[in-house]
């Protein structure tokens, strides 16, 4: 029998919160394909993934600004701007597809990197830099155009219909794209110094100061990163809408975050993974799945339920915090 | 020395950034100043700006306190939703026939003030950061407050109600003499006891304000409930205005105004130092360049991006870093440029 002493122990890892999302993630779907006909399978996953390929982009970008310690509000935006210009570059002034993509990636870099510096040099606090930063982008959006903009363009229309062929199933090009980003952000977070470097300024700013490592160049590519994820994860979306639109995905920053929390990682900094995101995604995305599946709920009780879920895994992380 | 003194006074950076943006208004707009009478009501610019601006300056001030503690409340539009809502719905209801709308309005406090305790007792009882804990209630709130009114625009027939948001009172909108009254209320309230400077010194140091023997989770508790409060009570001016419960458009995006209206206001985000006037000019700035971006026929596009330029500028000019930077490069210029300051 496993005693107390052990519970505890396991509890207090730091992948415990990770692991318990995966587990849930698991129920949801045997309850799922318990309660609904045609829930359990292949493409029903594979779905998840087309839907919420953007998400798990933003998310991971999320995942480094939080294990840093700190916040991005303006992700949501950055995406909205990004689908708009890719619309506006694409549409009216035929860019090629590639040099339309380049360009908003390093423009989101860019804008990543700005907010860093301000964060950074001048010690302004991230939530409002990137809340100013969220202003910003959605307001640039409204000043290309406030109507939505239809993309023709042949390369985004391939991507957008491509069928890759997978387990009996099919995914979207997105996702592999998503899943690239994936497996080069959980490579960076933990094999390399720049992963280790953001860990300790998430554990400690002050302390990964004084041991050395380049806390200020880090932490303005934390933004950089997270921008350019914002950026991409625009792209993604321009694929999968097939427009640019400024009211584009309206509130996915909130989305992210509460991926971010429900993944395992800690929001004042320092623990948790990568990896743990995906599940958070899955989960929020698997709880629109079962609403639309269900068909009498309405809309509104997937906001009651993620919020609900947010409370029960704050309170979780609260709970290991203390055993620890 | 009184001159200085004057100048550097706290509300000195807020107030004469309203002043001046009422100059360029008083040169750019004809008519700016200008004030009519028609039916007995006082019309003008300002009139307009004001009213307008009370649902946001209500929030603010609510908002200021909170953010004196070192805390933060992004769920104030949730709330404010969630008590326009309760309202607008009670006042259709049998139940309330009997005097409607002190029920009504008082129900929907109170219910705002649940939702201030419940941000409360997350942050003070749980110990989640504020942004996280008021999150919670910011994704569900705007959920609930579609739940009740079953995802419908709940429209308010009850006539007397529709004179909160949109009557006069001697000629000036009823708005005005809410707002007037919360904010006499909450400045007699922190400045005529010592509840200031308990919220001063948590925002300062909780763990210091709680070993010189105050009550710092009180405090805490005390200032997300207030918070609650007022932000339910715009909720309530904003259905009253629009005569309707449209639970997923009421204060859309009225934390982030009333972050900025506290901002700019002089009240540091760090804590500690907290102006409820300041937020008031804060209120007032925000909803006069609104105001000027309309009149001077800027798409309204420009005003996202221009809120955003001024909290950057705002942002900066509170930074001690960036007078560190500028006294840097002033002692590399060389002696001649300074101006001597001893």
């Amino acid at each position: 029998m496993m005693n107390i002493a052990k519970l505890t122990a396991m509890t207090a890892t730091p992948a415990f919160a990770s692991l318990t999302t995966v587990v849930l993630l698991l129920l949801m779907l045997v309850a799922g394909s318990y309660y609904f006909p045609g829930f359990g399978s292949v493409q029903v996953v594979f779905n998840l993934l087309i839907d919420n390929a953007y998400l798990l982009v933003l998310a991971i970008g999320m995942t480094y600004v939080i294990l840093s310690g700190g916040i991005d509000l303006s992700v949501g935006s950055v995406l909205a701007l990004t689908t708009m210009l890719c619309g506006f570059l694409l549409q009216t002034w035929h860019w090629s597809a590639p040099l339309v993509i380049v360009t908003v990636l390093a423009l989101g870099f860019g804008f990543g990197v700005l907010m860093g510096v301000l964060i950074h040099f001048f010690k302004l606090q991230a939530f409002i830099v990137t809340l100013a930063g969220m202003f910003l982008a959605r307001g640039l959006c409204y000043v290309i155009g406030i109507n939505s903009i239809t993309i023709d363009n042949g390369f985004f229309t391939t991507m957008s219909q491509f069928q890759v062929t997978l387990l009996g199933g099919f995914i979207s090009p997105g996702v592999i794209i998503a899943l690239t980003v994936l497996i080069a952000a959980i490579y960076i977070a933990h094999y390399t110094t720049f992963g280790r470097t953001m860990y300790a300024i998430g554990g400690n700013e002050q302390s990964a100061q004084m041991m050395g490592l380049p806390v200020g160049r880090a932490k303005i590519l934390i933004y950089g990163f997270s921008g350019f994820c914002a950026a991409l994860a625009g792209v993604l979306f321009s694929f999968y809408m097939l427009s640019g639109y400024a009211l584009h995905a309206e509130g996915s920053e909130l989305d992210a975050i509460a991926s971010v929390v429900i993944g395992g990682t800690l929001l004042t900094g320092g623990v948790g993974y990568v990896a743990g995101t995906v599940s958070g995604v899955l989960v929020l995305g698997m709880i629109q799945t079962m609403i639309a599946f269900d068909g009498s709920l309405s809309s509104w009780w997937t906001k009651i339920v993620i919020g609900g879920l947010l409370l029960i895994f704050c309170l979780a992380q609260r709970l290991m915090m203390r055993t620890r | 020395m009184r001159l200085k003194l004057f100048r550097q006074h706290p509300l000195m950076k807020p107030l004469s950034a309203f002043l001046f943006l009422l100059l360029i208004d008083a040169i750019v707009i004809p008519g700016f100043f200008q004030f009519s009478i028609k039916n007995g009501h006082l019309y003008g610019s300002l009139i307009d700006i004001v009213n307008r601006a009370s649902p946001l300056i209500l929030t603010g001030l609510g908002l200021t306190l909170v953010i004196a503690t070192r805390g933060i409340d992004i769920s104030v539009g949730a709330v404010a939703a969630i008590a326009g809502t309760v309202a607008v719905l009670l006042l259709a209801s049998p139940a309330f026939a009997h005097n409607p709308m002190l029920w009504a309005v008082a129900a929907a406090i109170v219910c705002a003030i649940l939702c201030g305790i419940w941000n409360g007792l997350l942050v003070v009882g749980l110990g989640l950061q504020p942004i996280i804990a008021t999150m919670i209630l910011m994704v569900a709130g705007r959920g609930l407050a579609q739940l009740l009114t079953d995802g419908q625009i709940q429209t308010a027939s009850y006539e007397p109600f529709f004179f909160l948001g949109s009557g006069y009172l001697f000629g000036l909108p009823f708005s005005v003499y809410i707002v007037a009254a919360v904010f006499v209320m909450m400045t007699g309230l922190v400045r005529g006891t010592a509840l200031g400077l308990f919220i001063e010194a948590v925002g300062i140091n909780p763990v210091a304000a709680r070993l010189a023997g105050i009550r710092a989770g009180a405090v805490m508790l005390f200032s997300y409930a207030l918070c609650g409060a007022c932000a339910g009570l715009s909720g309530v001016l904003i259905c009253s205005n629009i005569q309707s419960a449209d639970a997923n458009n009421i204060g859309l995006l009225l934390e982030l105004d009333a972050i900025l209206a506290v901002t700019l206001g002089g009240t540091s985000l760090d804590g500690g130092r907290f102006s409820l006037a300041g937020t008031v000019i804060g209120a007032m700035i925000i909803q006069t360049l609104t105001y000027t971006i309309y009149s001077l026929g800027v798409p309204p596009e420009f005003n996202m991006i221009i809120k955003a330029l001024v909290v950057v500028t705002v942002c900066l000019s509170q930074s001690s870093e960036l007078k560190k930077i500028w006294t840097m490069v002033r002692s590399q210029l060389p002696a001649r440029y300074v101006k001597k300051t001893s």
